[in-house]
């Protein structure tokens, strides 16, 4: 198992959660975690993996920290 | 501004300002002695070393010499809305002297929650020339240039160059892809502003570093959560000020920007979080 620093933001806090220290598998994805926690993929704004711009196909290892942005377009 | 007695102004404003200020009445009767519009009576006023009164209260943080760095500036701002109201009636009041303002929408109904510059008496009438009457009430120093059309890879790099600074308050996130890249290509740095509900995010992008397209590289079409959430009133008012607070800067060499990385502003858990973006 790896441990994954998991931070959610906006809308996605709602009902989730801000911060967690989550377990996953070896070789999960980003997708892997975006599904497990009921997020729609067609939501999804930022990927940041340690700071550093990601897509959902990236696998994380551990000690990872993944933050989760929704999509905001509006003006 | 038509030839005149240098020497004249001179006693004019040793006679008529009270210690450096010149009141907005007496900034009247100059421009009338000298026949000059206000933004031509503004920059003599302060190449002489005087200040019109109505920037007093900018002074402890903007010089006279900053506040002509602003009068001489000339910003962009694309989208006319929610976010592109503010940064127009902020950077107004700031005394940035030319604004270009750049929407092609009139005013709906269901703008009236949250845009500033959406009245009963406007609705469905023009967003640009809501902007051009507003101005001249609060700043008629600043020379505004309405354009109602929309901005996009076509006519964006012509529309935009020699611009100081362009300012994001666009609705949609292809159109500020699109002028990611225009910026990008005229080297123009862009100040980018996205809101949904009770969320935004700001930012402010130097030539070359394609911010946007790092930030919504996951994204394919449709929109936001702001098709879910909407937008009330005070989350526009917010990051628009955020973004006008980077225009300041930008324009006046002064401070720190957010460069590479942008704020994320959660005004439901009231947190603001600083992310880097490499």
């Amino acid at each position: 198992m790896i441990q994954v620093n998991v931070k959610l933001f906006a809308s996605f806090r709602i009902g989730r959660f801000d911060r967690e220290i989550r377990e996953y598998p070896q070789a999960t994805t980003v997708a892997d975690v975006v599904k497990e926690l009921g997020i729609p993929e067609g939501e999804i704004g930022i990927l940041l993996l340690n700071s550093v711009h990601v897509d959902l196909k990236r696998q994380l290892v551990d000690k990872d920290v993944l933050a989760i942005f929704p999509l905001v377009g509006g003006g | 501004m038509k030839e005149f007695d240098h020497e004249q102004l001179k006693v004019f404003l040793a006679e008529h300002a009270q210690g450096d200020l010149l009141s907005w009445a007496n900034e009247l009767k100059l421009m009338n002695l000298f026949g000059l519009s206000c933004n031509s009576a503004d920059e003599l006023i302060m190449t002489s070393g005087f200040l019109p009164s109505r920037y007093q209260r900018n002074r402890h943080m903007i010089s006279t010499e900053q506040q002509y760095q602003l009068l001489k500036s000339q910003v962009a701002v694309v989208g006319c809305g929610g976010l592109g109201g503010y940064v127009i009636e902020e950077l107004a009041r700031l005394g940035v002297g030319r604004l270009m303002v750049i929407d092609s929408d009139v005013f709906e109904e269901h703008n009236l929650n949250r845009q500033l510059l959406a009245t009963i008496d406007n609705l469905g009438t023009s967003k640009v020339d809501a902007a051009v009457k507003r101005v001249k009430q609060i700043n008629p120093a600043v020379q505004v240039d309405p354009r109602q059309i929309a901005v996009g890879l076509g006519n964006g790099v012509e529309l935009l160059a020699g611009m100081d600074v362009v300012v994001d308050a666009i609705d949609n996130i292809n159109g500020r892809l699109d002028l990611e890249q225009i910026c990008h290509q005229i080297e123009v740095p862009l100040v980018y502003g996205a809101i949904a509900g009770w969320f935004g995010q700001v930012g402010c992008i130097k030539p070359g570093q394609r911010i946007l397209q790092k930030l919504y590289a996951n994204w394919t079409a449709g929109k936001g959560i702001e098709s879910s959430f909407g937008n009330p009133s005070f989350t526009p008012a917010v990051a628009a000020s955020l973004q006008s607070a980077e225009v300041c800067k930008v324009l006046l060499g002064h401070g720190g920007l957010l460069e590479e990385r942008i704020l994320s502003v959660d005004l439901l858990h009231m947190q603001f979080d600083d992310i880097p973006v490499q």
